[in-house]
This record gives structure tokens, sequence and C-alpha cells, in this order.
């Protein structure tokens, strides 16, 4: 039995693996479909109702992300009807949305905004009652906005079926209905920010992205420095500061990160954040009394003076050195870390078993 | 002599609203009291059973006497002494209490073959459903039937969804057998959630056995050893009367491993479900069933291939279920003959709304409206006017009453802007506004969206919010187009059936009563004076005796005049209440 379909999508002919959609289809044909609630990594879920589109011979027209290919489907993405349809969704969706572009977050990168500019609605037709919420959560890293969401459920799903963890849900029925935690509590996950990744418009952001700036970015990719995973971060650069980090959906990663990855940023720009190495001068027993007695953070550093990084290693080669002498090898030991990379702990474990020379060398993953 | 007396009370959820247990309590003890009883010498029962359908007359109590059946209507326990000793011992049936034309005239027409058990046998005792020959028809299925045979026999008998899609059962059936799999399901549909909707309800209680029975032969022909039956957990009387039959069940050896002495298994249990609208929609119900949210999906595949737990599923209504046993037992041919060339078979409805009897109906499919609604229905209450009837819940449509004579079937109701939906029918007369009604479906339409698609969470908000408008007074003029030009929008794009219905009861009106809408926005008149907004209070003058008894109640000291003088009411400062009406004795308050 054959294993790939071929059909007809405006007019062109294309050939695709079996249970494709026919949204996979056309964009391999590169014909844009618009969508709002489809994300390539996640169960297509056919709630926007943005990407409709029309098969001939049926009645109404089907969304495009639920529906699979068929031999020989004659299919229109683009009709008047279709972009009508299209554009009395996105005027209820933008009726019940507040229109204040101008300070959100997301201008500029937001999906909903996109499509009202190229459906050229500026007043929508309907008016009526919006949604208001007006308590914001504590936490330091995702802001949720929830008069900006169109419930798309991208933030559930991706939650759910990416992390695993299913915070938050669906809640209450019809206009009422809402994504929240459980009994509408703060947030309180993991705050990986999956959710904020894949969220199409201002309703989940980054609480430290505030007020830092959303246009003239810079991006610098790096590779995240918490973990042995290796994550490929984008640092978004504004001013010389990174404002915000994301990853790309290529990367290896898929785009996915963590909570350090994505909002342990905050680091760089410290100005207590150490850079060189310290060579301590005030000996540990009297430091602790000094400080006991009411040094300030800042005379407390003073314990410790600025050297190169050759000094540095001199003392502490010389230490372990004169240590191993006077107790032995056994004396020693090494504690590794995950944050680095496979070779930089094989390298670590080699140079305690063979230059020490002793097997005391653990690390949380083990060796 | 000697005398065999039944007693029957109603006590579906009717029936007991009305004090049918109080009303059966008080026939056990007449009875019970020596005297009685040895006068009457021979058995004398009392049985209880479910809804007997004439739910506005209830309670209703048949005593039959030697077979010669009495009915009693509106029976309250104070009267239970007397049809004891002046019917049951004298032998005279008390003449004023017993049911008059209109009780014969509400089931001439109808022809009851889902219900022919509901109101007759005790829905809470398996022997009585056994008596009228219950189980015989999953006995044969079972032990002398193959799958296909039993498929074969639903298909000819033309038997379609009576959840309201319309889907062929037979060919339902056929599909899920068709797929190999470790398991299969049989799950029966009890989500009834329509306003004025009690036909499911009515049957689970009623005649909670025949929908069991129905299953077990649905199981045995798609080859499925697993059943659930959901239902609202408000429905506590239904899952109640459902447990136990599974229970009795169960006993005699009819559900569990081994059914009937054969070697086949199956089990059924009951789902209380937490309880939505939106749940009677077959993938949201799946959902639910499974312990997620309720929540329609794309139908990417059908039920029958991957449906619950993505395992073959067979879901059907409860009153298609309730059908199988009698298409079985008497064969497709007959089933065949009582519906229309496309569909056959008799359609539960209940009858309700300004209508002179209202209760529970069951007429051939093909029977006309104006035979439900003035035959059996009685016409309108008070001889007034009647407007339309609304068919099929908050999704359904509107009928005007100029298209009476329309056959209703699956077909000719979706015709005419309707659907047969799960079918209720809500009648309206003169006094029915069309905006009102409207508004007060797309209400609970919109209440009951699930919110996962944009049309339907808030594009029913905005077509509330434009009827309230057209209600209120406050539309302008482009409202009705915008309103019109929505709706279709919203059935184009909408997700699910619930969205894609929503706008039935807005396309409807619109198509017939389109005037009434636009003289509530152009001359601001409701002219079933029922929009508050648009309503004027006044006092007839020539009627008035200045008895002061409006001026009194009015909350808002909207009314003045001096003692035995006309009053009068200041249109401005009146809230239309409508308490003034209430309280005046003479006719003297008018409102248009």
């Amino acid at each position: 039995m054959s294993t790939t379909v071929t059909l007809r999508i405006d007019g062109r002919n294309v050939t695709v693996e079996k249970f494709s959609t026919i949204l996979d289809a056309a964009r391999t044909l590169e014909i844009p479909i618009p969508t709002l609630c489809h994300h390539p990594d996640l169960v297509p879920y056919g709630g926007c109702r943005l990407c409709l589109v029309e098969i001939k011979g049926a009645p109404r027209p089907v969304a495009s992300c639920t529906t699979f290919v068929k031999d020989g489907l004659e299919v229109t993405t683009s009709s008047p009807r279709l972009e009508r349809l299209r554009k009395t969704t996105l005027e209820l969706i933008l009726s019940d949305h507040p229109r204040d572009c101008m300070t959100c977050e997301r201008a500029g990168d937001c999906k909903l905004q996109e499509l009202a500019y190229f459906y050229g609605i500026r007043d929508p037709r309907f008016e009526g009652e919006r949604r208001i919420y007006r308590t914001k959560d504590k936490n330091p890293c995702i802001a949720r906005d929830m008069e900006k969401c169109i419930l798309c459920g991208l933030c559930v799903r991706v939650c759910d079926e990416i992390q695993g963890v299913a915070a938050i849900d669906f809640a209450y029925r019809g206009f009422r209905t809402m994504v929240t935690p459980p009994f509408e509590r703060e947030l309180d996950c993991e705050f990986c920010g999956q959710c904020v990744a894949v969220c199409p418009t201002g309703a989940l952001t980054g609480a430290m992205w505030a007020q830092k700036g959303r246009q003239d970015m810079r991006d610098v990719e790096t590779i995240c420095p918490y973990c042995g995973c290796g994550c490929t971060l984008t640092l978004h650069i504004r001013r010389n500061e990174v404002i915000r980090v994301s990853s790309r959906r290529e990367t290896l990663n898929e785009g996915w990160l963590c909570a350090k990855g994505r909002f342990g940023y905050e680091f760089i720009h410290r100005t207590d954040r150490l850079k060189k190495p310290l060579v301590r001068i005030v000996p540990k027993s009297e430091a602790a009394a000094l400080v006991k007695s009411g040094w300030s953070h800042e005379r407390a550093a003073s314990f410790f003076r600025e050297v190169s990084w050759d000094d540095a290693l001199d003392l502490v080669a010389a230490r372990l050195g004169e240590i191993k002498e006077r107790h032995g090898s056994d004396a020693i030991g090494g504690i590794s870390s995950a944050r680095c990379t496979n070779e930089e702990n094989y390298l670590f474990q080699k140079f305690i078993r063979g230059a020490i020379g002793t097997n005391n060398v653990d690390h949380c993953a083990r060796y | 002599m000697s005398k065999e007396v039944l007693i029957t009370v109603c006590t579906g959820t009717g029936g007991i609203a009305s004090g049918g247990e109080d009303v059966l309590a008080a026939f056990r003890e007449a009875l019970s009291s020596a005297g009685i009883t040895a006068s009457c010498r021979e058995r004398c029962r009392v049985q209880r059973v479910g809804c007997k359908g004439f739910c506005s007359q209830d309670v209703l109590v048949d005593v039959a006497v030697n077979g010669a059946i009495t009915t009693y209507r509106k029976v309250r326990p104070d009267m239970v002494a007397r049809i004891v000793s002046e019917h049951i011992v004298a032998g005279m049936p008390v003449a004023e209490w017993v049911v008059d034309g209109s009780y014969h005239a509400f089931h001439e027409k109808q022809k009851k073959v889902v219900l022919s058990h509901c109101g007759v046998i005790d829905p809470e005792e398996i022997q009585s459903y056994r008596a009228v020959g219950g189980y015989g028809a999953a006995e044969r299925a079972v032990l002398s039937m193959t799958p296909e045979e039993i498929i074969a026999v639903i298909k000819r008998s033309r038997l379609r969804g009576r959840g309201g899609g319309g889907f062929p059962t037979g060919l339902k059936w056929e599909l899920c057998a068709r797929h190999t799999a470790d398991t299969k399901y049989v799950v029966c549909n009890g989500n009834e959630s329509d306003p004025g909707a009690f036909m499911d309800t009515s049957l689970m209680e009623g005649d909670p056995h025949s929908v069991i029975e129905g299953m077990i032969i649905c199981a045995k022909a798609v080859g499925s050893h697993r059943g659930y039956i959901y239902t609202k957990a408000e429905y506590a009387l239904a899952v109640k009367r459902l447990n136990r039959a599974i229970e009795h069940c169960y006993a005699a050896g009819f559900l569990g491993k081994g059914i009937f002495g054969s070697d086949f298994d199956f089990d059924v249990e009951v789902f209380p479900a937490p309880g939505a609208f939106v749940c009677g929609e077959a993938t949201a119900l799946l959902r639910s069933l499974e312990g997620k949210r309720g929540m329609p999906s794309a139908k990417i595949w059908r039920t029958a291939e991957k449906g619950l737990w993505n395992k073959p599923t067979v879901l059907n209504n409860v009153e298609t279920f309730a059908n199988i046993p009698k298409i079985i037992e008497k064969g497709s041919q007959w089933f065949s003959r009582l519906g229309t060339e496309r569909s056959g078979g008799t359609k539960v409805f209940s009858l309700s709304g300004k209508v002179r009897n209202t209760g529970l109906i069951e007429v051939p499919i093909g029977t006309t409206l104006r035979e439900i609604i003035f035959d059996i229905g009685g016409g309108i209450e008070g001889g007034k006017a009647c407007k339309g009837v609304h068919i099929g819940g908050p999704t359904g449509g509107c009928i005007p009453a100029a298209r009476f004579d329309m056959e209703v079937d699956y077909e000719s109701l979706a015709q005419a802007g309707s659907m047969m939906g799960s079918g209720g029918m809500v009648v309206l007369d003169e006094t029915s506004c069309i905006v009102d009604t409207t508004r007060f479906f797309v209400g609970v339409i919109q209440g009951e969206s699930c919110g996962k698609c944009a049309p339907c969470r808030i594009g029913t908000k905005r077509m509330l919010e434009i009827l309230e408008r057209i209600a209120g007074g406050r539309a302008k003029e482009g409202d009705l187009e915008l309103l019109e030009e929505l709706a279709h929008s919203i059935r184009e794009t909408s997700l699910c059936g619930l969205g894609m219905t929503a706008p039935n009861p807005v396309l409807s009106t619109l198509r017939y009563f389109r005037d009434e809408y636009e003289e509530h926005i152009r001359r601001k008149r409701c002219r079933a004076a029922v929009c508050k907004a648009l309503l004027t209070y006044s006092v007839v003058e020539s009627a008035c005796t200045g008895c002061g008894a409006c001026k009194r109640v009015c909350p808002a000291d909207a009314i003045r005049g001096t003692r035995k003088k006309p009053h009068r009411i200041d249109a401005n400062l009146c809230v239309r209440c409508g308490t003034c009406l209430d309280a005046c004795k003479f006719n003297a308050i008018m409102k248009v």
C-alpha cells in the first residue's frame, strides 16, 4: 500500500506522507494559511478556526490543521468566502482583546497583531463585554495577562504534552472560559516558560522582559552555561544588555528550555558577579568574627584580593602539592559538576586520578 | 366477589415532584388496613411505575379492576381513601376525579414503542420487565443470532440515531464491528441537557432495563465486553434505578461472565457525569468519560474506529438503545413500517410550552406538527393564537404555525431550519415574544459553550448582546444584518455540532419572524408585551375605581392619584415590574 498521498492545493499538485494534514501539505508548498492555535510539535487542536480551507464537494469549510490529506482532494486555501470568515473570526477575537498594542510587551512579535494588520482590522464591528482580570502573579518569571488570552490552548498543551507538568488547564465555560492554575491560585509550577515561548499574544510574557525593549535587538546565539545538556540559547541584546532569552526550534533542544536557561540570565549584568579569581587574604576564622561584629557586605569584599588566573592556579597547585606531600593523596577529593561537558568531566577525573593519585572523585551524575 | 386489582402510581421525576411517593404510600396504607383487604379478598397490588407521559395531570393513577382500567388525574394522598372505598370496595369509580376527554385525545394519536413499558411496569423490579417479555430479545441475540444477523436486522429497520444526528444505527454498528481490536466499548449517551427535555430521563427512570437490553444486543453485534451509561449526576433517580437494574441483571446472569449461559461476557457501569450541555457531543462525552475536560475535538477519526481510549466504540443515545429490543422482538419490517421511507420507527418528544397538554409523547416519524400540537397537545391554552414551535433544544429552531402541516422527520426539520435534536418541543403562542425566546436559547448556548473555538465562545456572546440590545430597545439600524451575518459565520466556522447549530434559533426566527425583530428595532414595540424595556403600563381610566391598590404596591412610587378618582402611571418613574397589574382587581392596568 502506498504511503504517500497526492492532492491538489490551489491548483498545484503535492505529494505528502499519508496521515499528513492539509496544513502540513500546504506548508510544504509554502502556501501561507493563517493559524493561531497550531504548533508543529503539538497534537492538532482546531480551536482558532483561522486555517479553514475549502474542499471541493464539501458543504462547509474544514480546519486544515485537523483534516488528513486524501488522494485526489482539491483544496482551496483562499477565496472571498474564506477570507470573509477569517476576518469575522479575527474581529470576534479582537472584540474581546485589550487594544493596548502601544504598550504591550509582545507588540511586533504578536501573531494576533500581525493578523489584524494583514486583515486591516482597526475597529472590530462587534462591540460588547470584554473579560476583565486584574490580579497579577507575584512570581519573578512569568507574567500572565489573561485579558489578552485568546484561548488557543497552546500553553495548556505544551505544559501537558511537552513538559509533562499540566500546571494549567481550562476552567469555566462559555465567554468566561479561562486558562488558569488549579482553583485560580497563583501560578506555581516549574517556571520553564515553555508556555511563554508558544503564546501567540501578550497573555504570557517574561516578567523581567517588562519595558526592556521590543525593537532594535541584536541576537547572539550561545550555549546555555547551566548544565551539560548544552541547549542553544538566543540572547536578545539591546543597548549592550541581555534583555530576553529564547531558543530556536531548529536547535538540538528543539527550542525548549528550562527555567534556568530561559529566565536565569540576570547574573550577566550583576555588578557583584565574579569575573576574576579571588584569593583570601584574611583567614576564615577572623573573617567570620568581623562579619559577626557588623562588617558590611562591601567591607567584607576586602577579605579577598583579585588575582590573575595564572596566580590563582599557581596557588591551588602549590597547596594541593603540599597537602599531598604531608597527608597523602587520599586526603584530597574532587567533586565536579553536571554543568560541565562530558569532556570537562573526563579531564577532571583524569586529573584527580592521574595527577593527584586518588579515586576520591565524584559528581552528581556519578562517574 | 373475587377481584383482581392493580393500582399503578406514577413515580417518574414529574410524578414524584407532584407527590407520587406520598400517594403510593397512602394506597399501600389504605389497602393494608384489614377491612379493605378482606373485602377485596383476592390479589390487590400497588405498583410504582415510570412516567405515564401526561405530566401536566400528575399524579396519575391507574386503577385496574379485573383488567378494566380507570385513570385518575391529579391525585393527592387525601383523595386515596375515597378512591379505595368507593371504587375498589364498592365498585363505583369516583367520576369527578377520572381523567377527561383530553387524556384520551392525548393518547389517541400516539404510538408507543419505546415507551410501551414506561408507566406500565415497575422500573425497580426486574420481574416486572421480564413479565412483559423483557430480555427475551437479548437472550435470542446472544444465544442464537450471529453479529451479522443482528446488524442486518437493525439496518433493515432503518433505525437512526435518536440523539438528533440521525446517523443510521445499523451502519454505525457495522463500522465498529468491522474493526478488530482487543477492546471495544458500547457507550450510552444519557446526557440529556436541553431545557424542557425529559425524554431520556423518563426512559431511564421508567424502563431502565430496555436501555441495558439494547446495549447487550449491541455488544453482541459489535463484539464488545464493556459498556458505560453516561448520564448526568443530577438525574439522581435515573442513576439510582439504572444501578438497581444493573444489579438485578448481574444477579440474573444477564450481565457479567457468560451471560444467558453463553460464553459471551458483558459488563455495564453507570457513569454519573459532572454534567455539561456540550458533553452530549460525542467527542466531548468520550473525553469526559476518560476523566478529562468535556471539550469537543475535531472528528479526525470516526468513533467507531477510535473512540473511548482510542478503541472502537459505539455511542448511541438512550432512546436508540431502548428501540433495539423491540426491533429484535418484532422484526425490522414491523419497525420500518412505522416511520417514513428514510427513517423507521417512532420518536419521543417532550411537549411543553404554551400547549394545553404537556408531557412525554411518542409518535411515528412522519406525523405532522399539527397532529402533535393540536390533536395530542390539545392546542393552545385559552384559545390564543399559536405562533410556532421551537424544536430540538437551544440549538434547534423555530417553525411557524403556517408550516404545521409539515411531517416531522430528520430531513424536513433540517430543511425548515430546525433539527430533531433530542426531541424537545416548546410551543409558542401570541404571548411569546420571538426576540425574547431566541435570546433565552442563545443565552443557554453561550453559557454552555466549551470555550474552545472563538466563533462559538465569542460569537454566541456577541449574538446574545445584539439580541439583548434589540429586546432592550437599544438596537440600531444594521444590527439585524450584523446578527444575521454573524450567525452564518458561526455556523460555517465553528468546531463542533454545538457551535454549528448555535445560530439555528436566530436564523430560523429571522427567516420566519423577521417583522417582529424589525418592529422591536424600528417601532420599539414588542407585540407580545414581553420585552420589559419596550412596555408601557397605563391605567384604563374608565375601569379604574381609584381604590389605590396599585399605588400602594408600586415599588417606584410611579402611580399618582386621589381616592375614588382614576390614577395615573408616570412612565418615567415606572420600572415595568408588573406588580400593579397583578394587584388591580378591576383589569384597569394595561400593558402595551
